[in-house]
């Protein structure tokens, strides 16, 4: 039994079928990615993980409880944590206080009236927060405000904001996409760092080969809205159906 | 029966209102992505074309008759219009009488150049600011627009009457066989319900039949990729703009003789037709439209004395009530499309 | 001290200073000087800068902080000055138990509208309170006369039960027993201070909700409303629920302007209608960008910019006019005589129109932002060739999205 588990999930768009009786189930405390040509539905079955679509028939469980029709915060608080293709972080705020958010709403929960605490008071909040920041060596740039920072430094930002939190998932969109090279090996050692540090679970779709071969444990492969294979990344490697599924989309 | 038709009715000319701005700012939300605030005050200066144009016309020169004296007993003073002086009584009083309907032909360069230099000169520098910024300087202009007029024309209202020959009403319930004076509507709002529609199907036929309407509708639709397609977009949304601003100053223009106008009409006006515009679905033509009626239409009802006495005040928050349920259970509106204005 | 950080309780300090000593500060000119026109130290005067400082602290929290612009604070001013002059019609001219109930009254009723409004965001958000606030405009004026006496307003008359009011009891508000409209007048070398009861009155209370106001900016709370403004995708997907938050600021920003509106009444025992009508939510709106949204003293600044210049303004007339320009030549002091009439007198709200466009055009940052951006300017030029440092570490805050 996995800590996530898709079972028999159909997502119709109109006539268009996007997921087709997809089951999934990821290991704990394994990197899990899902890989797949263009319109694969890989961006569809993500959305159905995190609340954001739900799916026609079938389920999502995670850690035996069911996601579906849950609101993202609630999912949040679940445990499952997700970093976006384009880092979603606070751009206005500093990256201190990009940290201290996740922070007080890990302690804290989805709604808190503290409007009469003084956020220099909570020092554990802060150590917490600062501690976080020295992981990802982002220390130095801890008043500068967010959305003035590089694409990678502002992925790590949300990187270290999903991990403050402590989540037992962590699911991953393309967390590369656009990335220069030096830029995507900072980003995958973060990750594997991350992975070995933390009891963490992570699953990640991903475009990038040299990305999901560096790091996935498992590699699911989604064509056409259904899995074709699962296995370990030696095995997808030279198989048949995957080259097929990419081939064809070549041609 | 006869009283549902007659409050239909009743409700047509407002209706007609409405729907004639709510048009034009869902034209100008819909291509250029901007919350017009000074919508209103178009409207407004549109029925104020109406005022001058009869005070242009009206115009007149002072002649001292002595062979006529008055009560008491001074030389008469006669005052001739300039108009009545030029083409003779008869023709230069028509003039005069029917300056409410010449002030359309007026008020279109003028409303089109307003239109235009707004664009021009204050909206263009909005399109990328955020929607709050647009939402401030518009209603800026609003205030600005709107003392502007009441320095010119004070804060009372302007009677502004239509031609002689539409003064009186029309019995619209023998026509569909019910007793005399059942039914009776006024000539004038019949002809403005008519002119709405008119101006409405013709708006719709321009953007439907046109080269320039089929891009303006894309537009609409997706601005991105039509401007890859190499379009100079911006030139026909300028014109775009110009002719929004034109259709609710003809909306304003033949009001004028329905509700004597002032300064402050524009923004009474606004605040309903966004509601109009928000229950209609924000970015969809056919929603304006159809919710202006409707709405129009359902504030009549509600301002029949059988319904007020049964709710007391209903006529006054009726429009805003059925917006609130309608935004509580349709978000999007009647009409709207998915993925415009969503955060 | 008060659960500030040093640097606050100076800033407290300061301000706190500055509130009471007005009536000082703003009489810099002496009485009978031609200049003393331009003196702001009375008690009218002074009390409504508080009041609108307050209504614009409040304002701020919402706007300013979650970027959430409310077209329709007025209607909360009217429902607190209505609050308060029942209360007078009821119990007597103490203004405390008006107060009291007008939080209670705007808090409910901002709950209320908030509730529905806050379902939607951006543009929908800020034509649903235009929306709402009229609405109560138009049910105020009519449907409601029983409460509001409709157009007259609604004020205290002779057979109102008034059950609390003793015999010889003040016939005007107070607060128990300090008369709101008296005043100690102090002559001093040719300077006249008038340091009246209202504005002391208005002054304490103006630097309470300042505090908290401070308090909630610098508070978890606050952080979560400035991240609200900033990205709403991340919050949810942090774990927070926003409505709870921007409904929170929505309320609590209508209990500030509930307060404004109850001590508008308390100044003067009236309240009507037009309160409550959109100009005034406008003006809100327009005093906190004009000192600088989601800044502390902003809006402050603003109410008080706007508040001396609508007097000042209202003030001056063609003969004022004349008198200033009388040393041009007659033609040229004439024409500009002529170009400023549409401004000045009655003309006062074309000016803030005008004003209102020139803010949001040039100046999106406000007054503070300006001056911050003078200073570095200043500072550029008399060192030309350092680089300037604040650039990096406080980029220009970005134009507030609704």
């Amino acid at each position: 039994m996995g800590i996530l588990e898709v079972k028999d999930v159909n997502k119709r768009f109109g006539g268009l079928q996007a997921l087709g009786n997809v089951n999934l189930s990821v290991a704990e405390n394994s990197v899990h990615a899902i890989i797949g040509p263009n319109g694969a539905g890989k961006s569809t079955l993500l959305n159905c993980l995190i609340g954001k679509l739900e799916p026609d028939t079938g389920s999502v469980t995670f850690q035996g409880q069911s996601v579906l029709g849950r609101t993202p915060y609630e999912i949040n608080q679940m445990g499952i944590s997700r970093v976006f293709q384009t880092p979603e972080i606070f751009t206005d705020l500093t990256v201190m206080e990009n940290m201290l958010i996740p922070c007080f709403a890990k302690r804290d929960g989805a709604f808190r009236m503290h409007a009469f605490e003084t956020i220099s008071n909570e020092k554990e909040v802060i150590e917490r927060a600062e501690h976080m920041l020295e992981e990802v060596n982002m220390t130095e740039k801890l008043h500068m405000v967010a959305g003035s920072m590089s694409r990678g430094d502002k992925r790590r930002l949300e990187m270290a904001m999903c991990l403050v939190q402590a989540p037992k998932l962590l699911l991953l969109d393309e967390p590369t996409a656009g990335m220069a090279r030096a830029d995507t090996n900072n980003t995958i050692d973060l990750l594997k760092e991350i992975h070995e540090k933390h009891d963490i679970t992570i699953a990640i779709i991903e475009h990038d080969m040299h990305v999901v071969f560096s790091l996935a444990e498992r590699i699911t492969v989604l064509a056409q809205g259904t899995p074709l294979v699962e296995d370990t990344p030696e095995n997808i490697k030279g198989h048949p159906k995957v080259k097929e599924a990419y081939l064809g989309e070549a041609a | 029966m006869d009283a549902i038709i007659l409050q239909i009715l009743n409700g047509l000319d407002k209706g007609s209102a409405y729907a004639l701005i709510a048009l034009g700012l869902t034209l100008i939300f819909g291509t250029l992505g901007v919350v017009n605030f000074a919508h209103g005050a178009l409207f407004m200066l549109g029925s104020f074309c109406a005022v001058t144009l009869q005070r242009l016309l009206s115009l007149s020169f002072t002649v001292v008759d002595p062979t006529k004296k008055d009560f008491l007993g001074n030389p008469l003073k006669v005052d001739t219009p300039y108009v009545v002086d030029w083409f003779g009584d008869a023709a230069g009083n028509a003039i005069i009488n029917w300056s409410v309907p010449l002030a359309i032909l007026f008020a279109i360069p003028v409303m089109l150049f307003i239109g235009y230099a707004m664009e021009r000169g204050l909206i263009k520098h909005f399109y990328k600011r955020p929607h709050a910024d647009q939402i401030l300087v518009t209603f800026g202009l609003a205030i600005v627009i709107q003392e502007i007029v009441k320095y010119f024309y004070g804060a009372n209202p302007i009677p502004t009457p239509a031609p002689a020959a539409f003064k009186g009403s029309l019995d619209f319930g023998v026509m569909i066989g019910f007793a005399e004076n059942t039914i009776i509507y006024p000539y004038w709002r019949l002809i403005y319900f008519v002119f709405s529609a008119v101006i409405v199907s013709a708006v719709f036929a321009f953007l439907r039949f046109t080269t320039f309407g089929m891009v303006v509708r894309a537009g609409m639709a997706d601005r991105e990729t039509v401007g890859l397609l190499g379009i100079n977009i911006d030139k026909r949304f300028t014109i775009m703009f110009g002719m929004a601003a034109a259709v609710a100053g003809l909306a304003g223009v033949m009001y004028a003789p329905i509700n004597s106008p002032n300064y402050h009409m524009g923004m009474d006006f606004l605040v309903l037709s966004f509601v109009v515009v928000v229950v209609g679905g924000m970015g969809s033509l056919p929603g304006a439209v159809l919710a202006g009626f409707l709405l129009g239409i359902l504030e009549s009802f509600a301002s029949m004395n059988e319904v007020k006495s049964l709710i007391p005040g209903i006529d006054q928050i009726i429009i805003y009530l059925v917006a609130i349920i309608i935004l509580l259970t349709r978000p999007r509106g009647l009409m709207g499309r998915k993925g415009v204005m969503e955060e | 001290m008060l659960g500030l950080s040093k640097k606050d309780t100076t800033f407290l300090l300061i301000v706190m200073f500055l509130t009471l000593a007005t009536p000082i500060l703003l009489q810099p000119f002496p009485e009978g000087s031609g200049l003393a026109q331009f003196n702001a130290g009375y008690p009218d005067l002074m009390q409504r800068f508080a009041i609108y400082g307050i209504f614009a602290i409040g304002f701020n929290i919402l706007f300013g902080l979650t970027g959430y612009l409310s077209f329709g604070h007025a209607a909360f001013l009217g429902v607190g000055s209505y609050s308060v002059v029942w209360m007078y019609k009821l119990l007597s001219y103490n203004v405390l138990p008006g107060l009291i109930l007008a939080v209670i009254m705007s808090a409910l009723f901002a709950l209320l509208i908030g509730y529905v409004s806050l379902r939607r965001s951006g543009i929908y958000f800020s034509i649903l309170t235009l929306a709402m606030a009229q609405m109560s405009f138009n049910l105020a004026y009519s449907v409601l006369t029983p409460l509001t006496n409709g157009e007259t307003g609604l004020q205290v008359y002779g057979d109102d039960p008034q059950v609390l009011m003793g015999e010889g009891g003040p016939t005007s508000p107070h607060f128990f027993g300090i008369v709101m409209n008296e005043a100690t007048k102090v002559d001093f070398a040719g300077w006249q201070f008038t340091f009246s009861n209202g504005y002391y009155f208005c002054a304490i209370i103006a630097i309470i909700v300042f505090y908290i106001s401070l308090r909630i900016f610098r508070s978890p709370f606050g952080l979560m409303l400035r991240a609200i403004k900033t990205n709403q995708t991340r919050m949810s997907y942090t774990g927070l629920n926003t409505r709870p938050y921007t409904l929170a600021a929505f309320v609590i920003s209508g209990m500030y302007a509930g307060l404004a509106g109850g001590l508008l009444a308390a100044m003067d025992p009236l309240a009507g209608a037009e309160r409550m009508q959109w100009t005034a939510s406008g003006e809100v709106v327009l005093m906190t960008i004009l000192g600088g949204a989601g800044t502390l003293m902003g809006p402050v600044l603003g109410a008080g910019f706007i508040k001396y210049f609508e007097n000042i303004f209202s003030k001056i007339n063609d003969n004022v006019l004349h008198g200033w320009f009388a040393v041009l030549p007659d033609g040229l002091e004439d024409t500009i005589v002529f170009l400023m009439h549409p401004f000045i007198g009655k003309g006062w709200h074309l000016t803030l129109g005008l004003l209102f466009m020139l803010v949001v055009i040039f100046l999106p940052g406000g007054l503070i932002e300006g001056g911050q951006r003078l200073r570095n300017w200043i500072k550029r030029d008399k060192e030309p060739k350092g680089p300037s440092k604040d650039t990096e570490h406080h980029p220009k805050p970005k134009p507030h999205v609704a």
